[in-house]
């Protein structure tokens, strides 16, 4: 049994603040002591997302993830969220493109009924016939309705563009089609397949220590056992050669407009380079260049921000804005214009030193509560960055230089290959596009 | 999220719940409280679980302090406060921050413009140094205000035009008040925003932006004893201004309900919103208004859900907003969205039969327990975020002072079933309620008839 320590910066006592364990069964433990307050929050993470799921049964791992809590073989949904709710705690599970996730949250004193349900509908979900029905008609419904919004609509075509019937191309919670081809057989395969302990990783902070999550957890998911997990592949994106363009027509007021291409993976060691690169571009607030020209300059809108969603696979990079549609094409054309710019001179010196003081003093604010912690250690395993990532993570932000932003803005940035969607009013929206 | 208003939304608990100053629960908040010469008061709260601090200061004023014809104002000040002021140019508040590692922003409402700057602990200085500066000398460019103008009515197609269930909320709120300005949407309405002006802007600033008007919070790690001195030095120097003018309008008697039809091409299901007049924090019987909202809508166990969502499968989702922390009496809401194929009227008369069943039987011994246990619960739960301790006390001390949290909980706990049966009564009348309905543009009725497959049956 292995237990590292995960020291955060600047703590007063310098207390490692996450402790790691890997369980008998594979299951990877990780737990963050916070006694302030008498709650704990746990969240599991189970390689299950969209990503394993076969395209033809599109919302496979979400329906799965929903309907744990919604009853196991001892108890109903209502019993369950009846017992959750008594005690003024909360259970809940989705799942997102590469993870499915369980939440709890709880005070101190009911742990172990809190825990007690969870390793009931992670390990024994019963997957009921009407339970199934119920949830199939609740997501149609909203599947349905989330077109009313025009910025869904936009990120859901540009994905699907970009990543076609790749796994990064759907709705995670499926289609209104494609909803009804999934069995009852379906859903009890996927979950057998991969919740399993050796695909999953437990966090826990708040009032309770390591030694104590262990105890309770081997009573609890006691006949949780390891299993081989089906590997899977996804075929890699090739971009398009030049310009592709989507228009949607729409009577809205304002165009929403979504610019961009492939990006990267988490793992990519550039990923931090790019990090810096693109606070400077459009992930950094009002005082990011594409903010600073488009919103302050010119008053065009009342956001625009460009990310990379570094995921398990490469994921999108994208710039996303909503502007009246009469501004709608010169909108676009400066943000091309400053992605062109900071790949052919990069960034200044003044820039980046803003850029890394926010990345590395900000870093502080990202484990204040226990929520930010358990999603964060979650996250450091998920990726494999080491338990000593928060004492490296500021050297590595200090590290980047003026060079390394431009290779990277050179390296990653395709202002003539990206996909362009717009959903706009056709009647008054002008695109030279 | 940038500069975000809060306008209630859609959530089933906003978990705005008050701490005890000095109580036994969870450690016993210390909260410190002064006030300057000058008027501006100070609250502190030392929180040393992580090496991080929050300031905040909020103004107490909001779109309530409007007049007709300028609606919108007070959140264009709020934009304008980030344009620079004679000393420090714009972006630069917003800029020094992030370099040094810290997160600004600001929020407008019904009642308080709030500010806060979140950062390390050993960075205080700044907001002390960045604060008193724009309180005082925003410059106030006019070009800077016709541009910030088209930037927040960028922001009312985002939040408001094309989003067809804010519109319906944007519906009922004018709808239910007559003379109160908290019909006023916080946004403004586009026709207001197209006239405001820089003078507009300049005599709210000087009337409103001073120190007897604003609430200093700081909660996090710090020593009291050596942040007290420095805030009386950034702050002290800033002489006294008369004091705003209150806001005199008093909301009449409703005396029969009130409809509202909106029908949107963009929408995609039917829903509706009812809101029925209600007291505010400082009444005491906004503690069973408050159980009565987690009775009805606390999670998936609570009864809209059960029986419209889960039972009777008529909604999609079913909710209920109590504006407790509002200044002047607002609003008790309900409001729910359609399954595809469910009738509305339908899911309107399951939605007042449960507020009928409330308003006659007594709710059980158990379902009174549970919504104590998680106003409880979440009571302690609110407290592991700095930000959210402080947003507490500023919006408490704003709208009653924050002293009501002290009796919050006692308050809470000493509810009845016959209290929650007896407010159900006194305020849930059908003559009280504004009711907005809103029908997706291609259909002939409210009667659904949408084609799409909702198989499974």
């Amino acid at each position: 049994m292995l237990v590292l320590g995960l020291a955060l910066p600047r703590l007063a006592d310098a207390a490692p603040v996450g402790r790691r364990v890997e369980m008998q069964n594979g299951l990877t433990l990780l737990v963050a002591e916070r006694p302030m307050l008498p709650m704990v929050t746990v969240e599991v993470l189970i390689e299950a997302g969209s990503l394993r799921e076969p395209k033809e049964k599109a919302g496979l791992a979400n329906l799965t993830a929903e309907l744990l809590p919604l009853g196991t073989a001892s108890r109903t949904a209502p019993e369950i969220s009846e017992t959750i709710e008594f005690v003024g705690g909360g259970l809940s599970a989705s799942a997102s493109r590469d993870l499915a996730s369980v939440s709890l949250t709880v005070l101190k004193r009911d742990l172990d009924l809190g825990l007690e349900l969870l390793a009931d509908v992670l390990m024994r979900p019963a997957f009921r016939k009407e339970e199934i029905a119920r949830k199939v008609q609740e997501l149609q419904g909203s599947i349905h309705r989330k077109q009313e919004d025009p910025g869904t609509v936009v990120q859901e075509a540009f994905a699907s563009t970009l990543f076609g019937e790749r796994p990064y191309g759907r709705p995670v919670e499926g289609t209104e089609e494609s909803l009804p081809r999934i069995t009852r057989k379906d859903l009890v395969e996927f979950h057998q397949r991969y919740y399993v302990p050796n695909n999953s990783i437990l966090a826990a902070a708040g009032d309770v220590t390591l030694e104590e999550m262990q105890r309770a957890l081997e009573k609890h998911l006691q006949g949780w056992s390891r299993k081989a997990i089906p590997s899977f592949e996804v075929s890699a994106v090739s971009p398009p050669a030049s310009l592709q363009v989507v228009k949607i027509d729409r009577e809205v007021t304002q165009a929403n407009i979504v610019w961009g291409h492939l990006g990267i993976e988490r793992k990519n060691p550039d990923y931090y380079a790019l990090s810096v690169m693109n606070l400077i571009l459009g992930g950094g607030g009002l005082t990011s260049r594409l903010m600073r020209s488009i919103r302050e300059e010119k008053g065009w809108a009342y956001d625009v921000q460009s990310f990379f969603s570094a995921r398990r696979l490469p994921g999108a990079f994208e710039v996303s804005l909503q502007t009246k549609n009469e501004t709608a094409g010169s909108a676009i054309e400066e943000v091309l214009r400053q992605v062109r710019d900071i790949r052919e001179n990069g960034v200044t010196a003044k820039e980046l030193e803003e850029a890394k003081g926010f990345l590395t003093g900000s870093f502080p604010l990202r484990f204040e509560t226990n929520r930010q912690v358990v999603s964060f250690l979650a996250a450091v395993e998920f990726y494999g960055l080491g338990m000593d990532y928060p004492d490296r993570y500021p050297e590595i932000i200090r590290a980047v230089t003026r060079e390394d932003v431009l290779r990277v803005a050179r390296r990653y940035l395709h202002p003539d290959r990206g996909i362009l969607v717009v959903v706009a009013d056709p009647a008054e929206v002008k695109l030279p596009f | 999220m940038r500069r975000a208003r809060w306008i209630p939304m859609a959530c089933l608990l906003l978990a705005l719940l008050p701490l005890l100053a000095h109580g036994t629960e969870a450690g016993g908040l210390d909260v410190f409280e002064t006030t300057l010469d000058n008027g501006l008061k100070v609250l502190l709260l030392e929180e040393h679980k992580a090496p991080v601090v929050t300031f905040h200061i909020w103004y107490r004023v909001g779109s309530r302090n409007e007049q007709f014809g300028h609606t919108g104002l007070a959140h264009l000040v709020e934009h304008m406060m980030f344009k620079g002021t004679e000393k420090i140019g714009g972006q630069e508040f917003s800029r020094r921050v992030r370099r040094n590692g810290g997160r600004d922003n600001a929020f407008t409402s019904q009642d308080y413009t709030g500010y806060f700057v979140t950062i390390a602990a050993d960075r205080i200085q700044l907001p002390l140094e960045l604060e008193p500066d724009r309180m005082v000398n925003l410059r106030l460019d006019p070009a800077e205000v016709k541009r910030e103008r088209s930037v927040v009515m960028e922001e009312r197609r985002l939040r408001t035009e094309d989003d067809p269930s804010s519109a319906l909320w944007e519906e009922v709120n004018a709808a239910a008040f007559k003379a109160y300005p908290y019909g006023h949407p916080v946004i403004g309405w586009m026709e207001d925003l197209r006239q405001l002006t820089r003078t507009d802007v300049q005599n709210f600033y000087k009337t409103y932006y001073v120190p007897n008007n604003a609430v200093v919070v700081v909660v996090g790690d710090f020593d009291r004893a050596q942040l007290l001195p420095r805030i009386q030095e950034a702050f002290g120097s800033i002489p006294r201004a008369p004091e705003p003018p209150p806001v005199r309008s008093d909301e009449p008697s409703q005396k029969g309900e009130r409809r509202v039809m909106l029908r949107r091409q963009d929408a995609r299901l039917p829903s509706l919103v009812a809101g029925y007049h209600a007291p505010n924090m400082k009444d005491p019987d906004s503690y069973a208004l408050d159980m009565l909202e987690v009775i009805l809508a606390g999670g998936k166990s609570a009864r809209l859900y059960r029986h419209l969502v889960y039972e009777k499968q008529l909604a999609l989702g079913a909710g209920a907003y109590y504006a407790r922390v509002s200044a002047a009496p607002d609003l008790f809401s309900l409001y729910a969205t359609s399954l595809p194929g469910k009738s509305v009227e339908e899911l309107e008369q399951a939605l007042f039969d449960e507020i009928e069943r409330i308003k006659t039987e007594l709710v059980s011994a158990r379902e009174l327990q549970k919504a104590k246990n998680q106003i409880e619960a979440s009571f302690i739960f609110s407290q592991d975020s700095i930000f959210s301790l402080a947003r507490q006390l500023a919006s408490y001390e704003i709208v009653a002072g924050w002293r009501y949290w002290e009796v919050y909980l006692p308050g809470i706990r000493a509810v009845t079933r016959e209290d929650v049966r007896r407010v159900a009564q006194k305020y849930l009348g059908s003559e009280k309620r504004t009711v907005g309905v809103l029908i997706p543009g291609d259909q002939q009725s409210t009667d659904s008839s949408q084609q799409s497959a909702v198989g499974s049956h």
